[in-house]
């Protein structure tokens, strides 16, 4: 499906959604309330058919936290990528896209251990990489420990 | 208060939990697998992972671009070349640049070569999960050949850092083009020897054929790529998709099977070092002449996102830069393929015996530095 | 020719005349327990060896080859190091059985040794039920191995014990039965007489087919009782590091090690005495020639070539295979050994009663 198409497709299944940072990939900033439901639409939609979600990155940016989501189809050629801005840096929360694409579980696993991001409705959030007692998120850009070098 | 076993109800005191790692020679690594058996049958497989975490996508927001490769080597240090050129490429494509042809056709060649050297250890490493302990030296005698050449043309064995955003350290050896040839014919004479010792083998037949067999749509939803996911039919050589660097002008097939079990796993990976070796074998001798660097003033990607998929041996390495437009990125990440691969095990391996548990982590083909970066 | 039978009866003559009979008992009891002993130990450290550089030989390695001429001193210092090596003591473990365990193993596999005859005479004890002697003698290094699993109190070594377990009792009955082929066509059980049946010819030739079976059958099943080659699931160290030797460190290790590698040259030893011939020359029918010349080569000689000849054969599919499931490991003998075993059995029993075979 061309990237017209693509906007098309989303434009009308969520009005509020802008176009996105990058530009190397269609690219849609979606409002974190809605990101299950088009996530679903666009997983189960013929057309689309992302069923393959490749890449799932938490970002600490200054307008918030950022969830993005490659997501490409087995079918066909396109990749949409999905962003969802989390401007409350207190609590970011998403909802879990885990039950659409099960890759998701650890990807989110792996952005709740280090970022903190929290993913509503996840079966096992628990850190993965990290103790279970480790204080703090790294890849936070105000993460301060013990042994953090300063540059 | 201890709990001693009369306090655990029968149920619990059923389940006979032992720790597969993190020292446990069947998971080349620093991996545990909490596994719940039933006699000899695994009932269930919880990963832990995490005890090589060394943080390196935190590392790399304080390095500049061309150090970020010494680290991408540490992560799948099997396939060091082509973690390197994944970071190489996305940094070149962020700039806006295209390094020369020279440099894209030593790129692919090393690639396929480390691809090759990584097959060759997980094929002498499979072997022995299986208890054939001869393969190893096979393997390995080999592989020697291969890392003698990068050693002569990258003045390193197993973590080269020779691909570097921009081109390559430095050209590669004189003697290069000719040990590389030398090696396509010798290894197309051993190859046939693998088979002979391994593959033909009745016992391996039965204990790889039908076990941990993996569905298409389980490989899609877990993102299990490379050979791996090639065994279930999932087409997810990047190679093909998205090709990069040289890859766009050599002839080569993407190997997959249909019937997703460990033997046919086993098999995708026989039959991509026979690919590599042809992509090798198109490129090897008209290598152009070129500039290896280009001459940027200062590698220092715009302010944006950029994201790279590669092939590594082990299938999709993605690299996610977010830079500010400073020296060093924003944020980096990097979507390993061992991470996705890994978490597919508790699914394939269930209901299965220990001995197939061993088997079947073997052909999943997992670097566990690569799974905790 | 050899026949090392007057020198025995002359020792023992002269100790009965000496000592009273108690004493003189008593001492060749501790002389044939020496000689045994000094041989189990020389024999140990040569297999240990060979092995090695068999199992390099096939791996295109060199092996042991900086102690000594070609690396003959390696396992000499191998044994020093495990001679000197801390004997851990697990925690939790029954200590009692943790240590009895290992010498259960190696005094089962001495005993053995002391029925093998090696040359004419030349046999610590000649019962007329060797065979089931040995039968009975080897199956208890499995008690061995079993307690050695359960009192390590670790969850590898019982798993690795109850596998060696099921391994074991399954694969006694194959042995069992393919001996009793050979059993049955030499009318005894006494080595002396197996041997003398064979004057004319090794069991191997004269029995057709059905000893042919029962060899490869015998090959088989003889491995899987030690636990060797592809059959060393008891210690596979890829799925349960090592089984049920987990824990134990040192020479009690060593002594797992030692008898691992004696109950394989037990094995290849009685697959020489009934198959093979034992110690007498190979010869060929009519070639009165060659005869003779074959019979000035002593029995011991014989003897070794033979078991070694078997021996190789274990070690090379042991460096060759990849091991086997549990599973298929026991369909292998209920379903496929066993029911040919008896098949042959009743056939070889046919040929004995039709006066068939030579």
């Amino acid at each position: 499906m061309q990237v017209e198409q693509l906007t098309t497709v989303i434009q009308t299944l969520v009005p509020e959604a802008q176009p996105g940072i990058s530009k190397q990939y269609p690219e849609f900033i979606i409002p974190a309330a809605r990101l299950h439901e088009v996530a679903k639409h666009l997983k189960e939609n013929p057309d689309t058919y992302l069923d393959y979600l490749f890449c799932l990155t938490g970002l600490d940016r200054k307008d918030g936290f950022h969830v993005v989501y490659h997501l490409t189809s087995t079918k066909f050629p396109h990749i949409v990528v999905l962003r969802v801005i989390l401007a409350d840096k207190t609590n970011p929360m998403v909802a879990t896209v885990s039950d659409l694409w099960k890759a998701a579980e650890y990807f989110e696993r792996e952005a709740f251990d280090l970022l903190g991001i929290k993913f509503e409705n996840h079966p096992d959030l628990r850190r993965i990489f990290l103790d279970d007692d480790w204080v703090g998120y790294p890849l936070r850009k105000d993460y301060k420990d013990s042994f953090t070098l300063e540059r | 208060m201890e709990e001693t076993l009369m306090d655990l109800d029968l149920k619990e005191r059923e389940e006979y939990v032992i720790n597969m790692g993190p020292q446990h020679p069947s998971t080349h690594g620093v991996l545990r697998f909490e596994t719940c058996l039933q006699g000899e049958k695994v009932k269930w497989i919880r990963p832990h992972c995490g005890y090589i975490h060394r943080g390196i996508e935190k590392m790399s927001e304080s390095l500049t671009y061309p150090q970020l490769v010494h680290l991408t080597d540490r992560m799948d240090y099997l396939s060091a070349h082509i973690n390197n050129e994944a970071v190489a490429l996305c940094v070149e494509n962020a700039m806006g640049v295209q390094v020369s042809d020279r440099v894209k056709y030593i790129r692919t060649i090393l690639a396929e070569l480390n691809r090759i050297a990584s097959h060759q250890l997980w094929w002498s490493a499979f072997g022995m999960d299986l208890g054939a302990l001869t393969t190893f030296f096979y393997g390995l005698r080999d592989r020697e050949k291969i890392l003698d050449i990068f050693e002569e043309s990258t003045g390193s064995r197993l973590l080269q850092s020779f691909i570097t955003p921009g081109g390559l350290m430095a050209d590669v050896h004189p003697n290069f083009q000719k040990r590389t040839r030398e090696f396509i014919t010798y290894f197309r004479k051993k190859l046939p020897e693998y088979d002979q010792l391994l593959t033909g083998n009745v016992i391996f037949q039965e204990r790889t054929k039908g076990i941990g067999y993996m569905s298409l749509e389980d490989a899609i939803n877990y993102g299990v790529t490379g050979p791996s996911g090639r065994g279930s039919g999932f087409h997810c050589d990047i190679r093909k998709i998205a090709p990069y660097s040289a890859y766009p002008l050599v002839k080569f097939n993407e190997v997959t099977y249909t019937q997703g079990d460990t033997y046919h796993r086993y098999l995708v990976r026989m039959r991509e070092m026979w690919e590599s070796l042809d992509i090798i074998d198109q490129l090897i001798d008209n290598i152009p002449q070129g500039p290896i660097m280009l001459e940027l003033k200062a590698i220092k990607p715009p302010k944006g996102e950029f994201y790279q998929r590669v092939e590594t041996a082990r299938g999709e390495l993605g690299v996610y830069i977010v830079s500010d437009g400073g020296p060093t990125p924003a944020r980096i990440r990097y979507r390993t393929p061992n991470f996705s691969n890994l978490f597919i095990i508790n699914k394939i391996a269930a209901e299965h015996k220990i001995a197939d548990l061993v088997a079947i982590s073997g052909s999943l083909d997992l670097v566990i530095p690569d799974i905790d970066r | 020719m050899y026949d090392f039978g007057p020198l025995v009866n002359s020792i023992t003559s002269w100790l009965d005349t000496t000592f009273s009979p108690f004493w003189a008992g008593l001492i060749s009891m501790v002389l044939l327990g020496l000689v045994l002993l000094a041989f189990y130990a020389v024999l140990g450290l040569y297999l240990v060896y060979a092995e090695r550089k068999i199992c390099a030989r096939m791996q295109n390695r060199l092996g042991p080859n900086r102690v000594g001429p070609g690396g003959v001193f390696q396992t000499i210092a191998d044994l020093i190091k495990l001679l000197m090596k801390e004997l851990i003591f697990i925690r939790n473990a029954d200590s009692f059985l943790f240590n009895i365990a290992p010498f259960i193993v190696i005094v089962a596999s001495i005993m053995a040794i002391g029925s093998i005859p090696f040359a004419k005479g030349l046999q610590a004890i000649d019962l007329n039920i060797g065979v089931l002697y040995i039968l009975a003698i080897s199956s208890m290094g499995v008690i061995g191995v079993l307690i050695a699993g359960w009192a390590s109190n670790s969850k590898y070594s019982v798993i690795g014990a109850m596998r060696s377990g099921a391994q074991v009792i399954s694969y006694e009955l194959s042995v069992g039965l393919a001996l009793l082929c050979i059993i049955a066509y030499a009318g005894s059980m006494q080595f002396s007489e197996i041997i003398a049946s064979q004057e004319d010819g090794w069991w191997i030739f004269k029995g057709h087919i059905p000893a042919w079976i029962a060899f490869v059958i015998y090959l088989v099943a003889g491995t899987a009782e030690t636990n060797r080659g592809p059959f060393d699931l008891a210690e596979a160290e890829s799925e349960l590091t090592a089984g049920f030797h987990t824990e134990y460190s040192g020479i009690k290790f060593a002594f797992f090690f030692l008898a691992e590698y004696m109950n394989m040259f037990i094995i290849a030893a009685i697959a020489t005495t009934l198959f093979l011939g034992g110690w007498l020359p190979f010869h060929i029918w009519h070639f009165d020639a060659f005869n003779k010349v074959m019979d000035y080569i002593p029995p011991v000689f014989w003897f070794f070539g033979k078991t070694a000849f078997v021996i190789y054969l274990m070690m090379w599919f042991k460096w060759t295979f990849p091991r086997l499931r549990i599973d298929q490991l026991l369909a292998l003998e209920w379903k496929y050994l066993l029911p040919i075993n008896l098949m042959n059995l009743i056939l070889i029993s046919f040929l004995i009663l039709m006066q068939w075979h030579f």
